[in-house]
């Protein structure tokens, strides 16, 4: 019987079983369908990891190095290339690997960090042919810096979200020509600094309120269709630009992988695709908790450390029997401008001194205030020059907040209208 | 010299070398494409009919009967994925209602088991999510579902066990009579056969020209579908169709073998093997499909696809000698995945008739079985991960399929030869992924396995090629 098993050895699942170890557990196993420790990471060679933690810049496999070493340095067990294949609600792992056998184990708690997969052209329904070329940005970077192959050589680009920025920059240093980057929406959906540092460096073109209409070619890509788009995101017939390019990368969004998580039972929220969880990262399966990217989509791997040393430490409390205050709840409700919260319940009996909450708003956002409300009481008020969704916030609430909250909170944006 | 040489590996031409390879000839068959299966057979509905659609006395009717029948046995010995499922054609209004009971009196004609009429609410009670606006349907017990890529490859497999040659990507580029039978040549060479059967589906009619003057037309029709995760799966447990019109059965939606849910499809005249999709033929599926099962879910559409059907100007299936020696097994339009072990057994009856000699082999081998890691229990995968660890490596995450599921496609009896090839033998890619995470692994071992580069291995067809070139500094470093 193991204290804790954490499913998935990215960052998520190193930070949490080192918090967990620093918190007094001993009997940790991490699961890894990998061959090494690290997760997507370990394909992420670029800069910008851990300006938040480490307060210096780090590549994605210089950061899982870090963690990787304070994990030397405990007792946790590690099993790699190892796919877990079921989570029972009392809490037994069915596991299989080529070295470690099929294998059944207990814990007294799990950490659930699975990681995100990818949105593709089937989940985006995007008309045309079937040929070979059209990749999602992460396949592609793992082509390129995993097994050291180009997947193509003209490329479009659609959808501005982060990896996919990240890949025009490295398709072009290896040779590639990158035509464009399409975006739907009028807004990217990623960081500021990865627009200039990936597309404007390299004058790549970014196409906002556009998408890809149609893709030619019988056997591998030969051109895309490209149209403007109204407000409503319907193509402008007459708006067409055709691309000669032989790959077309899809940036189009992430997508929580918890289908071990629906499997055990766990109740869902549609709004993060992720667990619905509590204050200390638990799911409605006491002893189960989730974090990183399996609980929601976050922008930078600082924020899934730290949510995810949460997590490692709710699970050693548990373990430790150090999980007393009040069970109820209090349910955080998204308002306007606000698409969705983790935590999405608090327990103010189990915070100690405040609790952080993480959100996304819907819609790009100047001057603006984030507003906490209890009924008609308004609990907090935050100030922001600017919002969008592409960036997750982060605010704190004191426990002398909470305390004074009935039943659920609220959360919403209200834009300052200047003078 | 062969005795019967077949022209396309569908579902026809598999079902076809498969029952000729039970008796003692020669037997080969010629395919165009990299691997079998790759036409109007792996992209259509995946259902097995009951058989009250076709007019009474045609071919199709009752050759439909008998393939359903003949399906289900195949598929039971060849370790094929089927479920009986059973069907229902909903009606909305009175001209509907009208013919659900037409065709519960073809199917009886036809001697479909099973058939009723069933009320709105006798439906809605067999599937909860049907629309309220459901006045009555046709019930036929005795329809079913199967993986159509997977039946044809089981017949294909079956025929090369039992000693018939396939010759893949060898495509026929003209047919000469002589005395003895027909020489066919083809992109690789010439062959010499007594007896050719013409099973090229789309192309169908040129192949048939090159042999005799025109008697039909082919006019292919393309219908494109969605492919939902297997969280819609369960949305309904039964085929559902609406009422028949001119072009086809119209939309229907199902549930498939592997768990998915599947949606279309529409019809509309292509030129030739024209596969791509549309939005407005993709936004017609979806509007039709939400009047028969308005809680359909397709923010979870993982794929959408598009077959072309072979249908001809007869209107029924293409059966006849078109000169000596030259069979055609043309227009096999739908019924034609549940018909075709049937429309083999009328052809192997044709050549018999006309002078094949057919005389069984004692040692027809009619057993297959493969290993389906995800569907074993517990223990059995403890077993068999300790006999072969491969079995223990989990390539493909969303459908929990193996490396060693993986090696032992690669080494059967028909090598898939591209990464789709390998999708379509054990699942590797079909899931929600849709093969982002397990595609370069899949690569991986076709190269191994193929002794060649992974620069050198392609999607699906020949030409669909993956990798570009090695980065800077190559693949030292890994």
């Amino acid at each position: 019987m193991y204290d804790l098993i954490v499913i998935g050895g990215g960052p998520a699942g190193l930070a949490a079983a080192c918090s967990a170890w620093g918190k007094g557990l001993r009997r940790i196993l991490i699961v890894e369908r990998d061959k090494e420790l690290g997760g997507i990471l370990n394909q992420c060679i670029h800069n910008g990891f851990g300006l938040h933690y480490f307060k210096e810049e780090l590549t994605g496999p210089e950061y899982a190095g870090r963690f990787i070493k304070m994990l030397g340095d405990t007792g946790v067990e590690v099993r790699l290339d190892t796919m877990v294949l079921t989570v029972t609600p009392d809490r037994q792992v069915h596991m299989v690997g080529k070295d470690t056998g099929y294998r059944v184990e207990e814990a007294r708690t799990i950490i659930l960090a699975m990681g995100c997969r990818e949105r593709t052209r089937g989940a985006i329904a995007i008309p045309g042919q079937r040929p070979a070329g059209i990749f999602t940005a992460g396949a592609a970077q793992r082509y390129v810096n995993m097994e050291g192959w180009l997947p193509g050589r003209r490329v479009v680009i659609l959808g501005s979200g982060d990896i996919g920025l990240i890949m025009a920059r490295r398709m072009t240093l290896e040779g590639a020509e990158v035509l464009a980057c399409v975006e739907v929406m009028p807004y990217s959906g990623g960081l500021n600094r990865n627009i200039v540092q990936c597309l404007r460096d390299y004058d790549i073109p970014l196409y906002l309120s556009h998408t890809v209409t149609d893709i030619k070619g019988r056997d591998r890509v030969e051109q895309v269709v490209v149209s403007r788009v109204d407000a409503h995101r319907r193509p402008i017939p007459g708006t067409e630009m055709v691309f000669d390019c032989d790959t077309l990368l899809l940036s189009v969004g992430l997508i929580p992988e918890n289908e071990l998580t629906r499997q055990a039972g766990a109740a869902m929220d549609p709004r993060t695709s992720g667990a619905v969880v509590y204050e200390n990262m638990e799911t409605s399966l006491p002893g189960v908790f989730a974090c990183g990217n399996v609980a929601h989509v976050h922008d930078l791997v600082d924020f899934v450390t730290a949510e995810s040393q949460r997590a490692g430490q709710s699970a050693a409390d548990y373990v430790l029997g150090r999980t007393g205050g009040e069970e109820e709840a209090l349910e955080v409700c998204t308002g306007d401008g606000v698409s969705y919260t983790v935590p999405q319940r608090i327990r103010p009996g189990r915070v100690d001194k405040s609790c952080p909450l993480f959100f996304r708003v819907n819609r790009v956002c100047g001057d603006s205030e984030i507003l906490v409300r209890s009924g008609e009481t308004q609990l907090a008020c935050f100030s922001r020059e600017h919002l969008a969704p592409g960036e997750m916030e982060r605010i704190v609430l004191p426990r002398i907040l909470l305390d004074r909250a009935d039943e659920r909170i609220t959360v919403s944006i209200r834009e300052v209208v200047s003078q | 010299m062969y005795d019967v040489l077949i022209i396309g590996c569908g579902i026809t031409g598999a079902a076809a070398a498969c029952q000729l390879s039970r008796y003692r000839l020669k037997v080969a068959v010629l395919e165009r494409e990299n691997d079998v299966s790759a036409g109007t057979t792996k992209a259509n509905s995946a259902i097995l009919h009951a058989g009250y659609d076709p007019e009474p006395g045609s071919l199709m009717a009752k050759l439909n009967v008998r393939g359903a029948a003949l399906a289900k046995e195949l598929c039971a010995r060849l370790d094929v994925p089927y479920r009986p499922c059973g069907s229902l054609v909903l009606a909305f209004s009175d001209q509907d209602d009208q013919m659900v009971r037409t065709l519960c009196q073809r199917g009886l004609a036809n001697g479909v088991p099973g058939v009723e009429v069933l009320t709105g609410d006798q439906a809605r009670t067999m599937d909860p999510n049907l629309s309220p606006q459901v006045t009555s349907a046709l019930w036929a017990p005795s329809a079913a579902i199967c993986s159509p890529w997977e039946y044809c490859l089981a017949l294909a497999e079956t025929a090369v066990r039992n000693g018939a040659d396939l010759h893949l990507e060898t495509a026929v580029t003209g047919l000469e009579r002589q005395a003895e039978g027909w020489l066919v040549r083809t992109g690789r060479g010439e062959f010499y056969a007594r007896y050719v059967l013409n099973a090229a589906g789309v192309s169908a009619q040129e192949v048939h020209q090159m042999a005799a003057p025109k008697t039909f037309t082919i006019h292919p029709s393309r219908g494109q579908y969605f492919l939902l995760d297997k969280c819609e799966g369960d949305r309904v447990g039964h085929v559902i169709f609406q009422c028949p019109g001119p072009s086809g059965k119209g939309v229907l939606v199902a549930p498939t073998v592997h768990g998915n849910l599947i949606v279309g499809p529409d019809a509309g005249p292509v030129e030739g093997n024209d596969v791509s999709t549309t939005g407005e033929g993709l936004g017609f599926v979806r509007r039709t499909a939400l009047k028969s099962v308005p809680s359909i879910n397709f923010r979870e559409s993982i794929r959408n696809f598009a077959g072309v059907r072979a249908a001809s100007d007869r209107g029924d299936f293409i059966i006849e000698f078109a000169a000596p020696g030259f069979l055609d097994l043309a227009g096999i339009c739908s019924p034609g995945l549940t018909a075709a072990p049937a429309i083999a057994e009328y052809a192997a009856r044709l050549l018999a008739e006309d002078g094949l000699a057919l005389e069984e082999k004692e040692n027809f081998l009619c057993q297959r079985r493969r290993i389906k890691f995800h569907h074993l229990s517990p223990a059995d995968k403890a077993a068999l991960v300790a006999r072969e660890p491969a079995y223990g490596r989990v390539i493909c995450r969303c459908e929990t399929v193996t490396e060693g599921e993986i090696l032992e496609a690669l080494r059967g009896p028909i090598p898939p030869r591209s990464v789709d090839g390998v999708k379509r033998r054990v699942g590797a890619g079909m899931g929600r992924c849709q093969g982002g995470f397990c595609g370069p692994r899949v690569v991986e071992l076709l190269a191994r396995e193929r002794g060649v580069s992974p620069g050198a291995i392609v999607q699906d067809r020949a030409g669909s090629w993956l990798l570009a070139a090695q980065t800077k500094g190559g693949t030292d470093h890994v």
